[in-house]
């Protein structure tokens, strides 16, 4: 944070221009930005999170987390949190190295908020989208060296009045699915675990179902991914976002869902069976 | 070859003090005032888009008087250092008290220049507390002094006849409609003859430490004015010449716009008189201008 001799706010401060915070950190304060580190050379093993799912329902879309921050072989956290309200309509998921994905949310979270007090108005969901494009954009430099941030993004349109999903690649590039998608070294398996089991109609509690039953899926096959913690009882992190805004399923309700699908692997691990046709 | 004209420095801050209290004087008066779960700024603005009471932060708001492009750019100044420091350090560690220092030392700098002309500005910073012992109002004046208002304060044109009023009828612990109430009746005692404010001129947004999100911020819809002022026109218009107009009585906003806060304040609560602010310490003593 710059510090002047002179008490009185820096002229830059008062100037009228961008509502961006990220824009004006950029100018004021570059060394916070995440993505501004000098880059070093030479691998580091620094904790990485790992997968996230979000998938739309009728009316809003959820999020959901598994809990496991791996560095290397290790696993550096059981209970990492990975899914957070980027503002009152949207979450914004994180997978990739655990430090830089948390400052940039940080940072995202700041620069929606920031908008709005400027503007006295929320960006649109394809605004925020772009937002966080441009934020993932400068990190560009880090994910060369290893050090990728790739989240996912979703939110209830109030224009619309339906969830979506955008995910993203390490150039910023933001690219709107339909339905369901997951990023994170897990992703391929809960992909294609919610490629069974997601159907339209879903409640949103169903979706969660969904969701927690992917989540143990890619834990399943990935060494990176953390089933639940039935011993610890540590379950995945589920986010809701509806017209009624951002809610974080209560634990309680996340492991009911996690116990049923505990119970039901016992008679079949591998999950529910689709129909041949 | 010319002569410079000689001004005492006495004089030169008068004059600059005058300018900058004939702007102030120009515009319409807004009020704080402490309720039972936070506090409420009411302000007579005739312009449903620009606001002269707005969110600085979790925990504070801004309120102004006097040429808007002026105190919008303080708001705004005001906004990027608080979410500086915040994302900096933590949101705990923003605090209205560093606010209102930053802004005494600018508003303070610029009226002592020589270069630049003084902000015809005054400004409330705001930090509602956990409780309402906590809560503050830092009250700044265009010199950059700041003042430590309790309860209740005003500011503008007409904030002497204001505070009298308030200082008559304000007691602890109100509701928010009969807070709501009060400031109204108290924006219209700005003149020798008590006038009605016209509802559409109300701009009305609160800290409100109910708030379960973090950001304590509302604004107040003019729905819910409609309400209140709608169903009470015949008591609070007791007094005036023309009853306004009812209403229709529109459903009291949902669970995102705010709540509804029905809890009475506590009868025979001793009114306390607003002291005349105390300067805060740590602040340079300003030239008083006077």
């Amino acid at each position: 944070m710059s510090t002047s001799a002179d008490a009185r706010l820096p002229a830059a401060y008062l100037t009228p221009g961008t509502a961006s915070f990220a824009d004006f950190l950029a100018s004021q304060a570059p060394d916070l930005l995440p993505g501004r580190r000098t880059p070093v050379t030479g691998a580091v093993d620094v904790p990485h999170g790992t997968t996230i799912v979000a998938a739309t329902f009728d009316g809003g879309v959820v999020m959901a987390g598994d809990r496991r921050a791996t560095m290397g072989n290790i696993i550096a956290q059981r209970d990492i949190e990975k899914v957070f309200p980027a503002d009152e309509y949207s979450c914004v998921g994180i997978a990739g190295a655990a430090g830089l994905a948390v400052e940039a949310t940080r940072l995202f979270q700041v620069e929606l908020e920031h908008y709005e007090k400027i503007e006295g108005i929320t960006l649109s969901l394809d605004g925020k989208a772009n937002r966080l494009a441009a934020l993932i954009r400068g990190n560009l430099a880090m994910a060369m060296q290893g050090l990728a941030v790739v989240p996912l993004f979703a939110g209830y349109d109030t224009n619309a009045g339906i969830g979506r999903i955008f995910s993203y690649d390490v150039t910023g590039g933001r690219y709107e699915e339909q339905s369901f998608y997951s990023v994170g070294s897990g992703s391929l398996f809960a992909r294609g675990s919610l490629k069974k089991l997601y159907r339209e109609g879903l409640t949103a509690r169903e979706c969660a179902t969904a969701a927690v039953q992917a989540l143990y899926d890619a834990a399943d096959d990935d060494s990176a991914t953390g089933g639940p913690d039935l011993t610890r009882r540590i379950f995945p992190v589920v986010a809701v976002v509806t017209a009624d805004g951002y809610a974080r399923m209560p634990d309680s309700d996340v492991a009911e869902i996690a116990d049923e699908i505990v119970t039901a692997r016992m008679e079949r691990p591998d999950g529910p069976a689709a129909s041949l046709t | 070859m010319s002569m410079p004209f000689y001004v005492s420095p006495e004089q030169l801050m008068r004059d600059r003090a005058d300018y900058a209290r004939k702007g102030i004087s120009k515009g319409r008066s807004l009020v704080a005032v402490q309720y039972a779960d936070g506090l409420l700024f009411v302000a007579e603005n005739q312009s449903q888009a620009l606001h002269k009471v707005s969110e600085l932060y979790d925990r504070l708001a801004f309120a102004a008087v006097g040429r808007y492009n002026e105190f919008e750019n303080l708001r705004i100044a005001g906004v990027r250092l608080a979410d500086m420091r915040g994302y900096a350090y933590d949101r705990l560690d923003v605090t209205g008290r560093a606010l209102a220092n930053a802004y005494a030392q600018t508003l303070g700098t610029i009226f002592s220049s020589g270069g630049e002309k003084p902000y015809e500005v005054e400004l409330f910073v705001a930090e509602v507390g956990e409780r309402p012992e906590g809560d503050q109002i830092y009250r700044l004046t265009y010199q950059g002094s700041v003042a430590d208002e309790h309860q209740f304060a005003a500011m503008g044109g007409s904030a002497e006849q204001i505070t009298e009023y308030l200082e008559e009828h304000y007691s602890s612990g109100l509701a928010l409609d009969d807070a709501l109430k009060l400031a109204v009746e108290a924006l219209g005692h700005d003149g020798p003859e008590p006038r009605q404010i016209s509802r559409d001129a109300l701009e009305a947004a609160a800290l409100d430490r109910t708030r379960t999100q973090p950001r304590k911020f509302r604004r107040i819809p003019a729905s819910r004015l409609a309400t209140l002022f709608g169903s009470s026109s015949d008591e609070a218009g007791a007094d005036e010449a023309t009853p306004e107009p009812v209403e229709p009585v529109e459903p009291v906003e949902s669970a995102s716009g705010g709540r509804r806060v029905d809890t009475p304040g506590p009868t025979g609560s001793s009114r306390v008189s607003n002291e005349p602010g105390k300067a805060l310490e740590d602040l340079p003593a300003e030239p008083d201008g006077e």
